[in-house]
């Protein structure tokens, strides 16, 4: 079961981390960076591996923001609603990608090509408002700009 | 040997989203290609701070500052500049502001900084350890190690007066000896980087610019406070930033910097890295030290502090960022020297992100002392697009709005406090006009709802409370009465939280009640909102004198609710209106306003 849920390279990492005080929250970042989400399965599999209560687990990934519960869009659009994005207009852009592909956040578009999250904050502040596709940076975006940003990926 | 030309690029996440990281490596392809491979450094750096004008180049010895540079750049920077010596004027930061500088340090949005914690910021290469050495690197360690006890170091910075940069401003030398004198054999050394303030980045600028300066600091705490385990919380939206401190560490280690029997001094010490998940709640210590041991970020009671009983119930020092990064300039160049830059009540300079609606967005660090108008109007250039200024918001979520009267109050932890602010993590959001206060102070609590862990019953109820008056009034349904029961909930969270969040939760409101009492009057009894930004208050409305009939804003309103003949003015009927304001976007001759 294990062999065929986890790639060997977070075998590796999870036994590496297995008796370490702490652990949890480390493992779970990288079973999210392998697999995009939390799924129940990999839940309860790393409940057996680090034999900690499946509760506790869920406990902690619906108490922090990063984990998601839910599989992304093959891109993972972020809307920055950090104060400064905010007043420069970070709510027209997630308005404006409604308008689009009609995505809501936490919403992923019907052909499962993007994903929409509005996030705190991604620490570009000087080009706000920012929006983030797939890990790449936009700054300074104007509403116009938006149907363009998505066609480099559709 | 020595290069003739040494160019800097900036290599921190805001020049990065703009390509800064293609303009290195066209530059290094494009010296290759010219010949001049080993005449020419290329040397990607630290954030330079005027995010503003990004990305951003400099090339020495000349110094010359090129801003907005572009990828398709690099072979002119290459072929002018360093073969035939000719600086190119186009790009340089004098030409776009159309103004002559003869140094860098002349450009005003450097002119009354002072670099400090971020002095290797955008002058190293982060990721070479080497670099960091040459400019005295790791040279406070070595002292703390061979030429002082832990009794010394703790007294350099009790004479520095070096206090807690991330928002609470606790004297940094206390911390330290309280986990000192602390009974037990195994102690910890924390550095919190899980910087949650939506608008602030200096910490992540810090760590990707000098990440070596932390990890110098925390041997050196280590030492002093006989710990020889640190780690470091940092957000998992950072990843340059982690990227860069698992370099500085590996090279550490290497260098015998890090590890066991440091610099053959017999000392033990090393750090590991362990991320944040996006919960605001743990930048408080003891919700970091619950995420730190794996479980949900909730803030303890305190006492007992960590400082007595913290990570694993082991005494540990937790210090921000910024707090560290000040450390080995003040052992090396002692705590006298520190003590004299800034004023009585704090002592040094404070970094802060300076953001919002103003010109030269970017970093800045400025003496303590430095009075809020030098920053937001010498510094930062003043309101852009010619707008009026209305406030700046310090401390974030926790802070609160600082006015036009209040311009001249210089910063430092208790000037800031009086006038209903907070020094906080650094932070510092301009306002214009434009922005509606009500609005604002109702985004700060959404922030602080959400972000609430929901442990204690004040910050719980009483945030959502205060969330949905806001809503009300926002909406033209408030009242003067849920105006003063706002107070009383407030007054209940600032006694009754559990921890800072809900403590400092009402801040916002309280201080936008404080210094806009017309503003939330104007939305409460005339239902108005002066800025046009609440959407149940305003009212699109077509100029007849200005409208041509071209109909172009009636076959954009998503809802039908604009109607006119062609060539004769429009109407919007504002019962079917949505206020999304493609109209008013959409016109070309001014003829839509808001009311």
């Amino acid at each position: 079961m294990s062999k065929r849920m986890f790639s060997d390279e977070l075998d590796a990492f999870i036994n590496t981390w297995a008796g370490k005080p702490g652990n949890l929250i480390m493992v779970l970042h990288k079973v999210q960076e392998e697999q995009g989400y939390i799924s129940r399965e990999a839940a309860e599999e790393v409940s057996k591996r680090l034999g900690i209560p499946l509760a506790t687990i869920w406990g902690v990934v619906t108490f922090y923001h990063f984990f998601k519960l839910n599989k992304p869009g093959k891109y993972n659009i972020q809307v920055c609603l950090g104060t400064a994005c905010y007043l420069k207009g970070g709510d027209a852009i997630i308005e404006e990608l409604g308008k689009e592909i009609g995505l809501e956040v936490g919403g992923l578009s019907e052909d499962g090509l993007f994903s929409l999250e509005a996030v705190r904050c991604v620490g570009c502040c000087g080009l706000a408002p920012v929006m983030t596709i797939g890990g790449e940076v936009f700054g300074k975006v104007t509403k116009d700009q938006v149907k363009g940003i998505l066609d480099k990926f559709a | 040997m020595a290069f003739k030309n040494y160019i800097l690029v900036c290599g921190g996440t805001g020049c990065e989203s703009s390509r800064s990281d293609l303009i290195y490596r066209n530059l290094i392809e494009e010296a290759k290609a010219q010949g001049v491979a080993d005449e020419v450094q290329v040397i990607k750096t630290g954030c330079f701070g005027f995010c503003e004008q990004g990305p951003i180049v400099k090339v020495l010895p000349e110094d010359s500052f090129y801003v907005q540079v572009k990828p398709e750049d690099a072979k002119e920077i290459i072929s002018e500049h360093c073969i035939k010596g000719r600086p190119i004027v186009r790009l340089e930061y004098g030409h776009v502001e159309k103004k002559a500088y003869e140094e860098v340090e002349d450009i005003k949005f450097y002119q009354k900084q002072e670099r400090i914690v971020l002095r290797n910021c955008g002058s190293i290469d982060p990721e070479n350890i080497d670099e960091y050495i040459a400019r005295d690197g790791y040279k406070a360690l070595e002292k703390a190690l061979f030429e002082m006890s832990g009794d010394d170091i703790i007294n350099e910075l009790k004479i520095a007066g070096l206090r807690g940069r991330g928002g609470a401003g606790f004297p940094t030398w206390m911390k330290w000896n309280f986990t000192k004198q602390a009974e037990g054999d195994v102690k910890y050394v924390v550095c919190n980087a899980d910087e949650g303030d939506p608008g602030a980045y200096m910490d992540r600028s810090t760590l990707e610019g000098d990440p070596h300066s932390v990890l110098e600091a925390m041997t050196i705490c280590g030492k002093a406070i006989g710990a020889h385990q640190g780690f470091i919380y940092i957000r998992a939206e950072y990843p340059l930033a982690i990227h860069r401190l698992e370099v500085a560490m590996k090279q550490a280690r290497e260098y015998g910097l890090l590890g066991k029997d440091i610099l053959g001094s017999g000392f033990d010490y090393d750090i590991e890295i362990r991320l944040g998940a996006g919960a605001f709640v743990c930048g408080e210590e003891t919700a970091l030290l619950q995420s730190i041991e794996g479980h949900r970020g909730m803030p303890q009671p305190r006492p007992p502090f960590p400082a007595v009983k913290g990570l694993w119930g082991k005494p540990t020092v937790i210090n921000n960022v910024e707090t560290w990064a000040n450390i080995p300039v003040i052992i090396t160049k002692g705590g006298k020297w520190f003590s004299q830059i800034g004023t009585e009540d704090s002592h040094g300079t404070k970094v802060f992100a300076l953001t919002g609606k103003i010109c030269n967005s970017g970093l800045v660090e400025v003496p303590m002392g430095t009075t809020l108008r030098e920053i937001v109007f010498d510094i930062g250039g003043g309101i852009a697009n010619g707008k009026k200024f209305k406030a700046v918001q310090t401390g974030g979520p926790s802070g609160g709005v600082i006015t036009e009267e209040n311009l001249d109050t210089p910063i430092d932890f208790g000037s800031l406090q009086r006038i209903g602010s907070m020094m906080g993590s650094g932070g510092m959001i301009v306002m214009n006009e434009d922005d509606c206060i009500v609005d604002v102070a109702k985004f700060y609590l959404n922030f602080t709802v959400d972000e609430s862990c929901g442990k204690c019953a004040p910050c719980r109820i009483g945030g959502k409370s205060l969330y949905n008056l806001l809503e009300k009034i926002t909406q033209g349904k408030g009242t003067q009465e849920d105006v003063e029961q706002m107070h009383t909930i407030a007054h209940a969270m600032q006694k009754g939280s559990l921890c800072a969040l809900g403590q400092t939760a009402p801040n916002p409101v309280l201080s936008t009640l404080r210094y806009f009492p017309e503003e939330y009057k104007a939305h409460i009894e005339d239902k108005k909102c002066p800025s046009g930004k609440c959407k149940k208050l305003i009212q699109y409305q077509i100029d007849p004198s200005k409208c041509i009939g071209c109909t172009a804003c009636a076959r954009k309103c998503p809802v039908g609710a604009i109607t006119g003949e062609v060539r004769k003015p429009h109407t919007i009927n504002s019962q079917v209106c949505i206020k999304c304001g493609v109209c008013k976007d959409t016109c070309k001759f001014s003829a839509i306003s808001v009311h």
